[in-house]
Order: C-alpha cells, then sequence, then structure tokens
C-alpha cells in the first residue's frame, strides 16, 4: 500500500542556517556573513522599503476587490510575501531578467509594470500587459515550474554573450517537486550559468502543505544540486535584500548559479477561486501575523528612532494613490475586440491563416448582436 | 447495459463521480486515488468529496506538485497489482508528464508482450468558458483518443460518468476519463441544468465504447460530446419548434468510438452537424467525417457542418472566448444550414 504522511521530520542539525537580520520584535540581529550588503542601506531607503511594501499590499488588495465585484477573472494573492519579492527584487538591476510565477506581481510592479497593465491580464483585456524585452521580466508563468528551465537558458546565454547580468526565476514551495525545477537547476549548475533560483516558501501549495514536497529544507536540496544556497526568512525584508544581493554577487562573479529559499506565509488565499478554509486551521495564520513583515519592518523603524508616523503617512497617501487611479483605469478598460481572435498565433501572417481568420471572422458577424 | 430497473436519485456529475469511485473502493480495496489536492481539498473540481474522510490518506493521497512523477508512479503502483485512480487537474498539464502517459502508462501492455497490465484511470477536467485562458481550458481529447493503447471515455452527465467511471475502474487498460468542468454541476460554474440528473442506484455500469442517442429526431444529425451534448439538445428543443427534428448523439466514448452508431444516424438523417470544442483540425470532426466516406459517401445528402475550435489558442477574455467556443448559436446556425433553412 503507498503511503503518503504530512508529517514532518526533524530537520537534521548540519542543514543550511536561516538568516534573520530583523527579529520579530524588529530588532537588528547581527549576520556576519550578511550584515555587509544591508550595511548601506540608509533611513530613507528603509522608507523607500516600507512605502513598496504597503502599496503593494494595497494594490494586492484592491485586485482582490475588483475580482470580487467582477472586475477581474482571477486573482492571485501575495498577502504576506511583500518583503520576500521587494526586498529580492530591490536588490536586481534593470537589466537583470526575472522569470516569474503568476504570484510575483510585486516583481512586476516593482520592475515599473504599471499597476493596471499587470491586472489588465487577469482581466481578459489584453493577452500581455507588458513587452518582456521593455522590462526585462517575462509574462507571469502558469504552468508550475516552466519558467525555471527558460531562466536557466536564459542564464547560459548570458554567459555566453559574456556580460554579468543575471537570470532570476521565481518559484514556489510546491513547484520544486517538478521534474523542471531541478532539471534547470542541474543545467545552470553543469553550465554554471548565472541564474538565481529564488524560492518562496509560502508554506501551502493550494491545500498541500509544503512538508509532502520535501522532507527536508528547500534549500538544503537545492545545495545538492551544486548551487550556493541561502535560506532567509521570507518576511524579513533586510535579510532578503541582504541574501539577494549575495546570490547575484556570486553569479556576476561568474561563480556558477545560485538559490535562495525564502521562508514566508500566504496569508490568504491560493487564488480568488480557493477557500483555503477546507485545508488549513485559523490559528495557523494568527501565528504568522504576529511575524508579518509590514509590522517588522515598521517596528524596526522604531528601534531605530525614525519618524516612522510620516513615513507611514507618506506610504498610506502613496497607496491611496494608486488604487485609485488602478480601479479607475481597470473599471474603464474595455474588452479586446473579437477580430484580435486570431492575431500573435504565429508570428507573421501566412496565407491559410489569413483565409481561416477572414473566414471566421466573415462567420461571427452573422452572429452579431445576437450573444451567445 | 445499465440496469433500467434501479431506483435512482439526482445527483450532479461531480457527486456521481464521487459515488462511483467509492463504490469501488467499497469493493476493491487496490483501488486507490492520487493527484493534487485531491484530499482534503476534494478535487479542484470536485471530483473526490469526501474520498479522504471515508477512505482515509492511504487511499487517497495528496501527492507531491510533479505530474510525471505521480502518474509515472500510479503506473508502477498499476502493475504491481493497485489499480489506481490518478487526476491530472486540468489535461491542459499533460504536457509536463506526457512522456509517462502515451509511451508508459499507454504501452507497456504491449511492449510487455501482454504480461504487464496497467488497470489505472486517468481522470483530468477538459474544457473551457469560465475565463480560465489557453492553459487551463483546452479539451485535447483528440490528442489523447490519437495515441494507441488508451481507452479514452467522456461523459457529459451524472448518470454517463458514474456507469463510466465504474468501467473505467474495472477495465484492465489505462482509461483517460475527461470530465468537462461545465458538467460537474459546481455551484460556482455557468448552471447548465443537465448537469444534474438521474443516477441509478447500485450497480451501474455504462460500457466503454458504446454512444447514446440523446434524442431522437429525422431530419439532422448533430454528433457530439461533453458539455456540446448540453447546447446540443437546447438547441434542439428550440428548434422543434420551428419544425426541424434534431437527433443528438451523445459519443460518450471516443476509444473506442462507436462507429455503428454514428453511421446509423447518419444513415437515418443524411444530414451532420458536428460540434466538438477541442481544435478543428486534425481531429475528432475530421475522424468522424473520415469514418463515415471511408464506409459509403452516400450517406450524407448535404456537406458536413463543423462547430469546432476555429485552431486558436482559447483566449481569457470573456468576449473572445465565446467567438471560440461552440455555442448554441452556432450549432443552431449550423442545424439550420445542414437543412437549408
Ligand atoms: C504543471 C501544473 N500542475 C498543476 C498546476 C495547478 N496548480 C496551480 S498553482 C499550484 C500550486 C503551486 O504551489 P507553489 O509552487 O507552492 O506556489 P504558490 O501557489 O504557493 O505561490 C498548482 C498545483 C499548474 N498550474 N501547473
Ligand atoms: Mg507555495
Amino acid at each position: 500500500m503507498l503511503i503518503v504522511s504530512t508529517k514532518h521530520i526533524d530537520v537534521a542539525a548540519e542543514c543550511i542556517p536561516t538568516h534573520q537580520l530583523l527579529n520579530v520584535a524588529g530588532e537588528r540581529v547581527p549576520d556576519r556573513e550578511l550584515d555587509h550588503y544591508v550595511a548601506k542601506l540608509t533611513e530613507s531607503d528603509l522608507a523607500d522599503f516600507l512605502r513598496d511594501m504597503v502599496v503593494l499590499r494595497r494594490l494586492d488588495n484592491e485586485a482582490t476587490a475588483l475580482q470580487r465585484q467582477g472586475e477581474l477573472g482571477l486573482w492571485a494573492p501575495l498577502l504576506g510575501q511583500e518583503a520576500a519579492q521587494i526586498g529580492s527584487v530591490r536588490a536586481t538591476r534593470d537589466s537583470d531578467f526575472i522569470f516569474p510565477s503568476y504570484r510575483e506581481h510585486g516583481v512586476a510592479w516593482a520592475r515599473g509594470v504599471k499597476a493596471e497593465d499587470l491586472l489588465s491580464v487577469w482581466r481578459g483585456a489584453q493577452s500581455s500587459g507588458w513587452n518582456p524585452n521593455e522590462v526585462n521580466i517575462a509574462c507571469q508563468q502558469i504552468v508550475i515550474g516552466a519558467q525555471t528551465l527558460h531562466a536557466a537558458g536564459y542564464g547560459m546565454g548570458i554567459k555566453f554573450d559574456g556580460t554579468d547580468d543575471v537570470a532570476i526565476t521565481y518559484f514556489g514551495d510546491g513547484a520544486t517537486s517538478q521534474g523542471d525545477v531541478s532539471e534547470a537547476m542541474v543545467f545552470a549548475a553543469s553550465y554554471q550559468a548565472p541564474v538565481l533560483f529564488f524560492c518562496q516558501n509560502n508554506q501551502w501549495a493550494i491545500s498541500e502543505p509544503v512538508a509532502l514536497q520535501s522532507r527536508t529544507q528547500i534549500a538544503d536540496r537545492a545545495q545538492g544540486f551544486g548551487l550556493k544556497t541561502w535560506r532567509v526568512d521570507g518576511n524579513d525584508i533586510l535579510a532578503v535584500y541582504a541574501a539577494t544581493q549575495a546570490a547575484l554577487a556570486h553569479c556576476r562573479n561568474g561563480l556558477g548559479p545560485t538559490f535562495i529559499e525564502a521562508v514566508t506565509y500566504r496569508m490568504g488565499s491560493h487564488t480568488t477561486a480557493d477557500d483555503p478554509t477546507r485545508y488549513r486551521k485559523p490559528d495557523e495564520l494568527e501565528q504568522w501575523k504576529a511575524k508579518d513583515p509590514i509590522d517588522r519592518l515598521v517596528k524596526y523603524l522604531h528601534v531605530i528612532g525614525a519618524d516612522v508616523q510620516s513615513y507611514e503617512q507618506r506610504a498610506q497617501n502613496a497607496a491611496d494613490e494608486l488604487a485609485a487611479q488602478l480601479r479607475a483605469a481597470i473599471t474603464a478598460m474595455p474588452d479586446p475586440a473579437v477580430d484580435e481572435l486570431f492575431d500573435n498565433v504565429y508570428s507573421e501572417a501566412h496565407e491559410p491563416s489569413v483565409r481561416a481568420r477572414e473566414g471566421y471572422l466573415g462567420y461571427l458577424a452573422e452572429f452579431e448582436g445576437e450573444g451567445h | 447495459m445499465s440496469s433500467n430497473a434501479a431506483p435512482t436519485r439526482r445527483l450532479n456529475t461531480a457527486k456521481a463521480m464521487v459515488e462511483a469511485i467509492a463504490r469501488e473502493m467499497e469493493r476493491d480495496e487496490d483501488v486507490c486515488v492520487m493527484g493534487e489536492d485531491v484530499g482534503a481539498y476534494g478535487g479542484i473540481f470536485s471530483s473526490t468529496t469526501g474520498l479522504l474522510e471515508r477512505f482515509g490518506p492511504q487511499r487517497v493521497m495528496d501527492t507531491p506538485i510533479s505530474e510525471t512523477g505521480f502518474i509515472g508512479a500510479a503506473i508502477g503502483a498499476a502493475t504491481e497489482g493497485m489499480r489506481p485512480i490518478v487526476e491530472l487537474m486540468f489535461v491542459d498539464f499533460f504536457g509536463v508528464c506526457m512522456d509517462q502517459i502515451y509511451n508508459h502508462m499507454a504501452k507497456i501492455h504491449y511492449e510487455s508482450g501482454g504480461n504487464v497490465k496497467v488497470p489505472l484511470v486517468l481522470t483530468t477536467a477538459v474544457g473551457g468558458g469560465y475565463s480560465d485562458g489557453a492553459q487551463h481550458s483546452q479539451c485535447l481529447w483528440g490528442t489523447f483518443a490519437h495515441l494507441p493503447g488508451l481507452k479514452v471515455v467522456v461523459p457529459s452527465n451524472p448518470a454517463d460518468a458514474a456507469g463510466l467511471m465504474t468501467a473505467a475502474i474495472r477495465d484492465d487498460n489505462p482509461v483517460v476519463f475527461m470530465f468537462h468542468k461545465g458538467v460537474q454541476g459546481l455551484p460556482w460554474m455557468a448552471k447548465n441544468r443537465r448537469s444534474i440528473g438521474p443516477v441509478p442506484e447500485g450497480e451501474h455500469v455504462v460500457p466503454i465504447g458504446k454512444a447514446a442517442v440523446a434524442r431522437e429526431g429525422r431530419d439532422v444529425s448533430i454528433v457530439t460530446l461533453s458539455l456540446s451534448v448540453h447546447h446540443a439538445l437546447d438547441v434542439a428543443e428550440e428548434l422543434a419548434a420551428e419544425g426541424v427534428d434534431v437527433e443528438v448523439l451523445d459519443l460518450r466514448s471516443l476509444v473506442p468510438l462507436d462507429t455503428e452508431a454514428i453511421l446509423a444516424t447518419v444513415a437515418k438523417t443524411g444530414r451532420l452537424v458536428i460540434v466538438d470544442e477541442d481544435y478543428q483540425s486534425f481531429g475528432l470532426s475530421g475522424e468522424i467525417a473520415a469514418r463515415i466516406v471511408e464506409h459509403d459517401p452516400g450517406l450524407l445528402t448535404v456537406p458536413i457542418q463543423r462547430v469546432a475550435n476555429p485552431d486558436v489558442p482559447i483566449p481569457y477574455a470573456r468576449a473572445l472566448e465565446y467567438a471560440a467556443l461552440p455555442t448554441p448559436a452556432r450549432i443552431k446556425a449550423a442545424v439550420l444550414k445542414a437543412v437549408a433553412r
């Protein structure tokens, strides 16, 4: 009889340690390896982190609300993962290329994708909200893990071209079970390609707890592929930022691929089509609320004696502005025209497809005004 | 055939599937369920609701997120004597696990000289109509039916889902069981009234390979399957009022395909509309046309009408998606064309 139990085994002592620069009380914890990467951060940088996370949380809440009101088809909330996303993406530079999953809204937005362009895809108003080549971030991937292979290949291309850019791929804890993700690590390691594998371990893959995916820490597995690996408290933006800097430096120096496991929590539903009360206990959420990434940074700002109120006010204003503008843009967004049905199926028009398109659009025109 | 005398009760298709699985699990302890979110969640399209509570985690297994992993493992378990029901959450994800399906599941029996059997059921959700995009809305039954070694069933209603599930579990071949999300009768999907219907109590087996005449008619035949059967029946009812008598054939199985039933309905009406939510080219609709013409081109008195996806990825945007789907309006227009109205 096959048995899959979801009980954790004890994690062995020699496992990769979990870096934390800010503890839950918001106090700075020294970290010999990573301190150096945050040494130059100023109070104003921290205030920017705060603003980014507050605005992102608002973007996410607004998107959930818009979905509930029928303005979006679906939404995958990132609530709780703000530090993991903002901390990592803020460590990248614009010429690095990012391969995200469907939950990395914060990564895309921080890269300069406009909130309404991001949401337009989830609304179905356009098939791609941005040109990946303009913002160096690929379309959001929904087939679990597939994007990691693309990052491996992109990294091989970077190495061939001889630049010091890095390909960064984001994926979840569940994705690490996919063959694609293991194969991507094999390729990146084999070719010593500059690829950063960034895993947001948010504890859940829809209804499946992370223990079902891995009996060791995910980071320990990555190490086995020969990737330089860090495990960080993903709700600690300083730790995420520092580890990402370290990983990118490693890649840029030609030392091969890297892996970060950011330990975080999906505080919301898997998507707006999901009801997590079916499979997880409410006290778990309460425990993670105490580790909230935004609260953590606010506490730290208090600790260092910053004028927290004014920073919070500024962040709130930016969030209000974004939300209002986003809502206006989304609710005014027209549906795509039916004649777009055949667009971009092929990169160039060819005779049979042109005929098929014309024939079909003519045929559809016969139904105009009849509804479905 | 199904035991018609048995009393029935009304179930939606999802519940009918679950009941059939549960009954077989009671009957045969080698039957087990594997897949993503089939446990506490109960299947994201409710195809396994309540099975974990009833049979426990040793027989209802949430698996790591690897389709190659759990389908490959189910194949191995089947060769060991288990009878796994393994769920591929969306058929669209077949891409990440197709080697296990078409080179192994489908060929182990053949390659082993008939010595090794792979008695498993691969259940998978198909179809669109609810804005889920190009990688979550396909039917792809033509792709699976193309591959020798797999049986392929596609029920359209609760009773057939139960009866075909039972037959599939008992079959010693790998059977691909494709259920349309729109026929499951889920509260969050479009309501198709035929998604809830009578299901016989007790033993109920629908033989694999037998089509069903869902509605008799004299003027024109609609040959179809899955959710499109619902639309075809709606159109038939509507056109009855206009004096067009439509016969609807529900294929139910693609492998084996009930060629006799297709020939019989076409011989009867001489006019054929094929409705297929899958891509039009190189697929089911062409296969049906070929079988008729191979048998007797003279059976058809007018050209065949095909209502199928016009070979485009399925759009997420609702307006575009419905321009690609075989809607009742398109089916009706095709029927009227066939009868030259
Ligand atoms: C190949 C494939 N299999 C299954 C799915 C269905 N699915 C969507 S999200 C998901 C869970 C992924 O979990 P994880 O990688 O932890 O990412 P998270 O959703 O937590 O961000 C699954 C199984 C899919 N989209 N693609
Ligand atoms: Mg996860």
